[in-house]
């Protein structure tokens, strides 16, 4: 690319640019030619090939025109182009953008459309395109603003730099929000839902954040603390404890369970923890995913205790402190006078993730003021120095690596209380990888940073759910949710490409010898011990 | 002891599937010092691509044997050439850009990239798994005992056979090339001091890029291999294998081919002895078990140089 760029000095060497676009091409129907255009199916026993070359066509010809775009526009830049005309038509492109989705989404809904006269697909069209045209647009407005501001020689990191005093507020304004969630106008079960996921999932996220943002060790394997949560809750509760000691003992409620599932869990993340001390960032890695996977592999195969692969069911539901949540005399509606509704039930299960939530973001957040949180921080920073200055470090791993499953577990027991059922299909790796990449997303070691992660994510998925738009234009068949975990995939390799502290927040040590240094974090290389 | 020697051949047939995927693991791990998470969905894509490029040839087992060796090559081919391509392009894609990074960000990117594969093929070949017919069948009788429940057979099937030598005849090329010519050199270089190899003139990203195509190659020969002995392959394979294939490179040694080799057929055997005389459920508990107790107690591997901790 050195050599493309010292070109562009000299002109533009369109030769070298045609051989460079055919060979991405090449190599683009390389990767997708054999895999998407020839699909091995199985309709009546036998493989047969099922061959799909327009779809091939389509992709390489999108990857190429891509590719020519990039080499004449941004790596080549004529000369006569400047920012500021960079700038003016990513703000066209914005504009663009935000009138066609606006006029696509307005007319999606009614097939008598205006739109629809003229053709059934238009609207869907119109989306497709506003919504390209906005990412362009913006994507042009950034690059463009910060190489006016790099030629200005002002200090870069524009947008996050400008952003980021208000991070307080935003963290405030999500609290209220999520305060008064149940009760805004117009808010039915399927958002409360919908919250009680994401919350979970904010829960998850804070509590590995702790492992991997603060103490800056990787764990693939969180899942393992959660399925622990899950499982201690949902076999106390059901048949355990009246067959350990007795028809008399009743099962154990929620509330009873709760703490000692954190504790279990816990107790697991010092078990786990201890074996892998000595190993180092990628190692440490590969084993907790091995240890999630050993978790896994048991409980599908202790049949004799878990379940199998069938797992728990008819796990009893929270009450409220002892009330239930019936339909009768001494249900919860009937207590408080209220007139009775399935609504109740969510609401209530929204406060209780809520709480957790919030105790988990409480205690972090003290924790690392304290001088463990610090020592945290530290042995993420550097390994090396931190032992050197007489830190334990096999104490600070295994205090990040217990905490972190104690909010594990805790999550997981609320997971099973709310599900009613639980089985091994709920903990596999990918439950990390989503985990993983909400704290990457978010920033490693930001506490607001996951929450709007963990909004993005899981909201993403729902938004997969919702593109009908793109069924319209795509051939039959395409469904939208099938992509998800892809857009996971490409949105982990991105953001390490470009912003690796963070798409949204970033947080930096929380104290400083005299002052910040001006040598960004994301430079230097990390903890080598 | 027939069932002894039965198994015995199976794990080693196992283990050099694991071998083949571990030499990428080893020889990335080598060089860049960073785990290639997707190397198993590369060894997964090269398996589909073969069940592909089957399919399109039109290859039944009902072909000469000499007709079906000499397709079986071309299979072959195809596989190396476009698992080298995918696994170029994930190197440049995912981890080129993020040399100098911080020192997670290549493994999740890793991760990352790991999961595009698995979906990419998965949402193009859809989630179920794909039977085959096998293509080569014979064998060799090696024992054959008749005891009061029944005869008993142990073969070595015409398919063991190929696995087995392939596996050796490849592995004596890779070391002849790491040990005699100038890219083994610039390679041992760049495993040495990529700084001091760049200063004398050595291309080190291309040194790095070829790596990842001699990664990609093994593991499309082991693609095929799996394939053609256990005749089923899904979208998820890559995943398991690839863990155990990362077993054995870490148990022979990180950055040793011989080792990787070693690591594979000790993994294989254990896995398959596993299964035959304990418990077929707790197989992969076993591998992963291996797996942490190799890395804790055992870092440095059988055939490994132990690691010298630089400040």
């Amino acid at each position: 690319m050195t050599a493309a760029t010292q070109q562009s000095q000299a002109g533009t060497d369109y030769r070298r640019i045609f051989i460079d676009t055919a060979l991405t091409a090449l190599i683009a129907l390389a990767i997708i030619g054999p895999i998407v255009g020839m699909n091995a199916t199985a309709p009546q026993g036998g493989l047969v090939l099922e061959y799909r070359w327009t779809m091939v066509f389509w992709l390489v010809a999108i990857i190429a025109a891509g590719r020519l775009f990039l080499q004449l526009l941004v790596w080549n830049r004529p000369a006569w182009v400047e920012p500021i005309h960079i700038k003016r038509t990513g703000a066209a492109a914005i504009a663009i953008g935000a009138v066609a989705l606006l006029v696509g989404l307005s007319n999606m809904d009614s097939p008598v459309g205006f739109l629809a006269q003229i053709h059934p697909s238009l609207a869907a069209w119109m989306i497709a395109f506003g919504v390209f045209a906005l990412v362009l647009g913006i994507w042009l407005m950034t690059s463009a603003t910060k190489e006016i501001a790099e030629a200005r020689g002002a200090q870069t990191g524009g947008l996050m730099r400008a952003v980021e005093p208000y991070g307080k507020y935003v963290g405030v304004a999500l609290f209220l929000i999520a305060v008064v969630l149940p009760f805004i106008p117009g808010v039915d079960r399927r958002i409360v839902d919908l919250a009680i996921l994401m919350l979970t999932y904010v829960m998850l996220g804070w509590g590995l954040n702790i492992v991997v943002g603060l103490a800056g060790l990787l764990d693939l394997g969180y899942v393992a603390f959660y399925a622990v949560g899950a499982y201690s809750y949902a076999l106390l509760s059901t048949v355990y404890f009246p067959l350990w000691f007795g028809e008399g003992i009743t099962p154990w409620t929620f509330w009873l369970v709760l703490p000692l599932a954190g504790l279990l869990a816990a107790c697991w993340g010092i078990i786990l923890g201890f074996p892998v001390l000595r190993l180092r960032g990628d190692y440490l890695a590969i084993v907790t995913l091995a240890f999630g996977e050993i978790i896994r592999v048991i409980l599908i195969n202790w049949y004799d205790f878990t379940g199998g692969p069938n797992g728990v069911s008819d796990i009893p539901r929270p009450s409220f402190f002892g009330i239930p949540f019936s339909n009768d005399e001494n249900g919860f509606a009937a207590t408080f006078g209220l007139t009775y509704s399935p609504l109740q039930r969510i609401i209530f299960l929204y406060y209780v993730i809520l709480v957790l939530a919030l105790i988990t973001n409480f205690v972090t957040t003290r924790l690392r003021k304290l001088p463990v949180g610090r020592a945290w921080e530290a042995l993420r920073e550097d390994e090396i120095a931190c032992r050197s200055l007489g830190i334990n470090t096999t104490n600070t791993k295994l205090t990040a690596f217990a905490i972190g499953a104690m909010f594990g577990g805790f999550a997981g027991s609320f997971f099973a209380t709310r599900q009613g059922f639980v089985s091994p299909e709920s903990f596999v790796f990918m439950e990390s990888a989503i985990i993983l990449a909400i704290v990457v997303l978010g920033g490693l070691g930001s506490q607001i940073g996951v929450v709007i992660a963990s909004i993005v994510v899981i909201g993403a998925f729902e938004v997969f759910r919702e593109m009908a738009f793109l069924k319209a234009i795509m051939p039959a068949g395409f469904d939208p949710v099938q992509f998800r975990m892809l857009a996971v995939g490409i949105a982990m390799v991105l953001i390490m490409r470009w912003r690796p502290r963070g798409l949204i927040t970033k947080r930096d040590p929380s104290i400083y010898l005299k002052e910040k240094k001006a040598v960004s974090a994301d430079l230097v290389a990390q903890g080598h011990g | 002891m027939e069932y002894f020697l039965e198994q015995l051949i199976n794990g080693i047939t196992l283990g050099s599937i694991y071998g083949l995927i571990a030499i990428g693991y080893t020889m990335v791990y080598g060089i860049i010092g960073m785990i290639n998470f997707a190397h198993g969905d590369i060894f997964m894509v090269g398996a589909f691509i073969s069940l592909i490029a089957i399919l399109a040839i039109g290859l039944t087992a009902s072909a000469s044997f000499a007709l079906l060796l000499l397709a079986l090559i071309l299979v072959l081919a195809i596989a190396m050439i476009l698992a080298a391509a995918y696994n170029w392009t994930v190197e440049r894609v995912a981890y080129r850009p993020l040399r100098g990074s911080f020192r997670l960000a290549p493994l999740i990117s890793a991760i990352g990239m790991s999961i595009v594969l698995q979906e990419f093929v998965r949402i193009a070949q859809g989630g179920r798994p794909k039977p085959m017919q096998p293509l080569i069948s014979g064998g060799i009788e090696l024992m054959h005992t008749t005891t009061e429940r029944g005869d008993f057979v142990v073969r070595l099937s015409t398919m063991q056979i190929v696995i087995i030598v392939s596996t050796l005849a490849l592995m004596a090329l890779f070391t002849a090339l790491i040990t005699r010519t100038s890219l083994g050199r610039a390679q041992r270089s760049c495993e040495q001091d990529m700084k001091m190899a760049s200063l004398l003139g050595i291309d080190v990203n291309r040194t790095i890029s070829i790596t990842f195509i001699m990664g990609a190659t093994l593991a499309a020969v082991a693609g095929l291999m799996f394939f053609l002995r256990y005749g089923v392959i899904d979208f998820y394979i890559g995943f398991l294998a690839g863990v155990k294939a990362f077993t054995a490179a870490v148990l022979g040694g990180i950055g040793s081919i011989p080792g990787a080799m070693l690591g594979g057929m000790v993994i294989g055997l254990i896995e398959v002895f596993w299964s035959a005389y304990f418990s077929v459920e707790y197989k992969d508990v076993a591998a992963f078990a291996m797996l942490a107790v190799v890395l804790i107690f055992l870092p440095q591997g059988l055939l490994g140089k132990p690691e010298v901790e630089k400040v």
